[in-house]
């Protein structure tokens, strides 16, 4: 009963954040700002999700002792754990690939690595 | 034996492979423990995730038989493959059993509280439009890749800072922030610690990588 109040709320403030993220998305000025919007938020916000499935999963799990929770709890795990690493690193590889094409970012008040030579 | 770990990343790879070349020819007692080292880590990695993976299916403890005697040759298997790959560096303080377990303490504490609350952040400048973007240089202070890394990907994954570039002799790291305090655009260098409100993630990143 509490796991399950627990997975609503964790799915509640998923979803939330996701929301804000793609309202990032589309009010932010230029390829940097928007992506601390999507790519972050939205990793936040589903990992947040993957929090419910892992908390439904241990619930069922003790309150049934059935095997096949603990391993939807566990996958769970490590897909949030996937995401959070290949998110970073995707959003650093774009980054780094907008600013080495020669897009500088919008409404800077400091550029350290445009003063750097390539 | 092995040349110093120094240098950009790039030369000291076609340095290694170089080495590996060397060893092919003369194999001396020391190559062959190295190689079992390898095997070894590489091996028991990849039973450990195996067993992860396949958690919840049977009655032996969690596991069924079939699906340890499975796991078992498969991660014998991998061992066999790519130990080799996987274990390049020649540099064990990660498979330090202690410092794998600080990992997911240093995920769930200080880490998770610093991106809850950049989040916040990034929440309140997405409804209110206030930004004032940026790329600042931070001396990242680590000394291993392992710690560079370690220390971008948390830059990263924190709302409000993306690591850019890395500079490859300094382990310099290039910041965009989407709301740079006021009077950060005059500094030359801005210290890791300071872009981080609540915990010390450098210092963590240290305990864990270095």
């Amino acid at each position: 009963m509490i796991a399950e109040v627990l997975a609503v709320a964790c799915l509640v403030i998923g979803t939330a954040f996701n929301c804000l993220g793609i309202i990032g998305l589309l009010r932010f000025p230029d390829v940097y700002t928007r992506m601390h919007a999507t790519t972050k938020m939205t990793t936040f916000g589903s990992v947040f999700t993957a929090l419910s499935v892992i908390i439904y999963g241990a619930g069922q799990f003790l309150g049934t002792g059935d095997g096949q929770y603990i391993t939807l709890s566990l996958h769970t795990v490590l897909a949030a754990l996937a995401l959070a690493v290949t998110n970073a690193i995707g959003s650093h590889a774009i980054a780094r690939g907008a600013h080495r094409s020669g897009i500088r970012p919008a409404q800077a008040v400091v550029d350290r690595l445009g003063e750097v030579p390539p | 034996m092995y040349p110093e770990e120094t240098g950009p990343l790039s030369q000291r790879l076609l340095r290694d492979s170089h080495v590996e070349q060397v060893n092919d020819w003369t194999k001396t007692a020391s190559v062959r423990r190295a190689r079992m080292i390898a095997y070894l880590v590489t091996f028991i990695m990849a039973l450990l995730l195996y067993l992860v993976f396949s958690a919840g299916s049977g009655t032996l403890w969690l596991w069924s038989p079939s699906e340890l005697l499975a796991g078992f040759l498969l991660s014998l298997l991998t061992a066999a493959v790519a130990g080799k790959v996987l274990c390049r560096g020649k540099d064990y303080r990660m498979a330090n059993p202690v410092r794998l377990l600080i990992l997911p303490v240093y995920i769930i504490g200080p880490f998770f509280i610093e991106v809850t609350r950049a989040n916040l952040d990034v929440a309140y400048r997405v409804i209110t439009g206030k930004i004032r973007p940026g790329i600042i240089r931070v001396p990242s202070g680590m000394k291993t890749d392992f710690g560079a890394f370690l220390l971008a990907n948390s830059i990263t994954l924190t709302p409000g800072t993306i690591t850019v570039d890395i500079s490859e002799e300094t382990n310099d790291l290039f910041v965009h922030n989407i709301n740079v305090p006021a009077g950060w655009e005059t500094r030359d260098t801005v210290e890791a610690r300071e872009l981080f409100g609540l915990a010390n993630i450098p210092a963590w990143i240290r305990r864990i990588a270095e």
